[in-house]
């Protein structure tokens, strides 16, 4: 199944939903926020979430969706669901590596890796 | 006052909390940095800490308020640039800002902004009472 919200491409393979970003770049609060809500809406769709995010479409991003990614954890995490991210080229890793997120969230180099590490 | 010559180019741009007058603003600095020769890496950086700034300074300084705008100012050579941003906030002491690396706010999803500016500018001060954040780049080559 394929659709498309404002923000996000979401298409969803054997119970695990996979999004992807329609922005290139994630700085504008009001966009952040909108994500935060679109992908809130599919963790309380399901029961036991699993949700991988690619990054392979984002040049830049901000703190402000690093809080919504870990907001999206923790609502996750609630549900005792699975969270993956992948595709995050090397210059956004860095913003991970430097908040130490690297440690907090499950990154894999590709979607394929991401999807297949799910239990 | 806009000013320019060859090898350096300043800007004093009043800004409010819109999307469209900060990206204005934005492809104004980066097509200069790019003219002056900064590359991707760095205008990834500068935009990064520029992005956080203002986002504090309108989020947090002027505590959104629509009517209050923010001030930019910067000047760029081709090794260096300086960049100020100054609200019309209270100030604030940075240094009462929460490590948000620390285990015990690992998982609070805010607080990494003032982190971020430090990590990827050369160096960060602010003037006091804390509403106008000064922000140096020395131009990184590859």
């Amino acid at each position: 199944m394929s659709s498309t919200s404002s923000r996000l491409r979401t298409h969803e393979t054997n119970g695990i939903t996979k999004v992807e970003f329609v922005d290139r770049n994630i700085l504008d609060e009001a966009n952040i926020q909108q994500i935060g809500e679109e992908i809130g809406r599919l963790i309380d769709g399901q029961v036991n979430p699993k949700l991988l995010i690619s990054f392979s479409n984002v040049d830049h991003l901000s703190s402000a969706a690093l809080g919504t990614l870990i907001t999206i954890r923790n609502r996750i995490n609630s549900k005792d669901g699975q969270l993956r991210l992948s595709d995050i080229n090397p210059q956004i890793y860095s913003v991970f590596k430097i908040t130490k997120l690297n440690r907090l969230f499950q990154i894999f180099d590709t979607a394929q890796q991401a999807m297949a590490s799910f239990t | 006052m806009n000013g320019q010559s060859p090898d350096r180019v300043e800007r004093h741009v009043v800004l409010h909390d819109r999307r469209d007058e900060v990206d204005a603003a934005q492809s104004d600095l980066f097509d200069t940095l790019a003219s002056l020769g900064y590359g991707e890496e760095n205008c990834f950086a500068i935009r990064l800490a520029l992005e956080e700034a203002l986002v504090n300074a309108f989020k947090h300084g002027n505590k959104s308020d629509p009517d209050k705008p923010v001030r930019l100012d910067w000047w760029a050579v081709p090794h260096r640039l300086v960049v100020e941003v100054e609200d019309q906030g209270e100030g604030f002491d940075p240094e009462s800002v929460p490590d948000p690396t620390l285990d015990e706010n690992i998982e609070i999803p805010s607080g990494r902004g003032i982190m971020l500016m430090r990590a990827y500018m050369s160096e960060i001060s602010y003037k006091d009472p804390g509403n106008r954040v000064i922000m140096v780049f020395e131009r990184r080559d590859p």
